[in-house]
C-alpha cells in the first residue's frame, strides 16, 4: 500500500482525501480538523478582502499553502464568465495552475451547469489550467469533459451539502470503467461509510466538506473519514468475492460428527 | 488642496486624492500583498506595476484573497 499514491497531473499524494475549508465555526477548528483528516489538498474559495474588518482572521494564516495543496473553486459562480475570472484571479495569488471548477446551474439543487462547465474547461485547459471538474454523475458528460481536457473528473454523489450519499452507484462504476483520469467524488456524502463506498467502486479519491464540517463532532468525523477513505482503498484493490444468492458454509463439510 | 475623485474599492464607494496610485490605495487599506489578486476595471493587475498605475474617476478595484470553502 506505501506505493498506492493519488497522482494528479502528475502530483502525488499520500491521502486519497480532500476536504473543504468552508462551513467550519473557525479557522482554528478548520486547521485542526484538516490536520486529523491527514488530507494534502483543500479547496479554497475566492472572495473580497474585507477592507473594513482589517483583523479578520485569514486562511492562509491558519493552513499553510506550502505544506498543504490549496484547491481553488469557483463556488457560487453561475456561468462560465464569472468561473474563468475567478479562477485567472486564484492563479494570480500564488500561481495556482491545479483549480476545482464548478459552475452551477440551479439555486436550489445546486446541480452542475454542464454546458458551462465544458466550455470553461476548454478555455481554462488552453490557458495552461490543470481543471479538476464539479460535474453530473452522467458518463457521456464525463467523456466529453476528458476529451476537453481536464485532469479530474469529479462527479456528485447526491447535491453539495445534502449528505444524502452516493444516489447512482452504477454511474460512477460505468464513468470509472470508461476513464483512467483521476476519479473523485465530489459533494453529497454525509457519513464516513459513503466515502468507503465511493473507494470500493474503484474512485481514486473523495472531497468532504459539510460531513466533517457540520458533524456534531467534526474532529471525530474528519478521523472517520481519513479511515473510511483508507479502508475503502485496501478493499478496492483487495478484489471482493463475488456475490451468490445462496448460502457457503465457512466451516469445512468433512468430518462433521 | 488636491482635487478628489471616487473609486469603487471592493463594491464600495471611496473618495480619493487625484493621481493616487493602485500602490497608495493598497497600502492605505493595509492589504497582505502576497495574499491577494487585484482587478482594475475587471482586467488582472500586475502587482509589481502597483505604483505605475495612476487611478481615475470611477475605476473599479477588486481585491480578493482565499477564504474557506468547499
Amino acid at each position: 500500500m506505501k506505493k498506492d499514491k493519488l497522482i494528479i497531473s502528475k502530483k502525488k499524494f499520500n491521502s486519497r482525501l480532500i476536504v473543504g475549508t468552508g462551513k467550519y465555526r473557525n479557522m482554528q477548528e478548520c486547521a485542526k480538523a484538516i490536520k486529523l483528516s491527514g488530507a494534502e489538498i483543500v479547496t479554497v474559495a475566492v472572495r473580497r478582502v474585507n477592507i473594513i474588518d482589517k483583523k479578520k482572521p485569514l486562511l492562509m494564516d491558519y493552513i499553510d499553502p506550502k505544506k498543504i495543496t490549496y484547491l481553488p473553486n469557483t463556488a457560487g459562480c453561475f456561468n462560465s464568465k464569472d468561473a474563468l475570472r475567478t479562477l485567472r484571479l486564484a492563479r494570480e495569488i500564488g500561481g495556482w495552475n491545479l483549480v476545482k471548477l464548478e459552475v452551477l446551474g440551479d439555486k436550489k439543487n445546486l446541480f452542475p451547469e454542464m454546458i458551462e462547465t465544458l466550455k470553461s474547461t476548454e478555455i481554462l485547459t488552453k490557458e495552461g489550467f490543470k481543471v479538476m471538474v464539479y460535474c453530473t454523475d452522467d458518463p457521456l458528460m464525463a467523456k466529453r469533459l476528458e476529451n476537453s481536457g481536464a485532469c479530474a473528473i469529479m462527479p456528485l454523489a447526491a447535491p453539495i451539502g445534502s449528505g444524502l450519499g452516493i444516489l447512482n452507484e452504477i454511474n460512477i462504476k460505468i464513468i470509472r470503467s470508461q476513464t483512467k483520469l483521476p476519479l473523485i467524488i465530489d459533494a453529497g456524502l454525509g457519513q464516513a461509510s459513503d466515502a468507503t463506498i465511493a473507494m470500493e467502486l474503484g474512485c481514486d479519491g473523495v472531497l468532504v466538506n459539510t460531513a466533517i464540517a457540520k458533524a456534531k463532532k467534526p474532529f471525530q468525523m474528519a478521523l472517520a473519514f481519513k479511515n473510511a477513505v483508507v479502508a475503502g482503498r485496501q478493499s478496492y484493490l483487495s478484489g471482493r468475492i463475488k456475490k451468490t444468492l445462496m448460502g457457503n458454509p465457512s466451516s469445512p463439510k468433512k468430518g462433521i460428527i | 488642496m488636491k482635487k478628489k475623485i471616487k473609486i469603487k474599492l471592493n463594491g464600495r464607494s471611496k473618495t480619493i486624492n487625484e493621481n493616487s496610485t493602485l500602490l497608495n490605495i493598497i497600502k492605505n487599506f493595509k492589504v497582505p500583498l502576497k495574499k491577494v489578486a487585484i482587478e482594475l476595471n475587471q482586467e488582472i493587475v500586475d502587482k509589481k506595476k502597483l505604483k505605475y498605475i495612476n487611478l481615475k474617476q470611477n475605476d473599479k478595484i477588486e481585491i480578493v484573497h482565499f477564504i474557506g470553502g468547499g
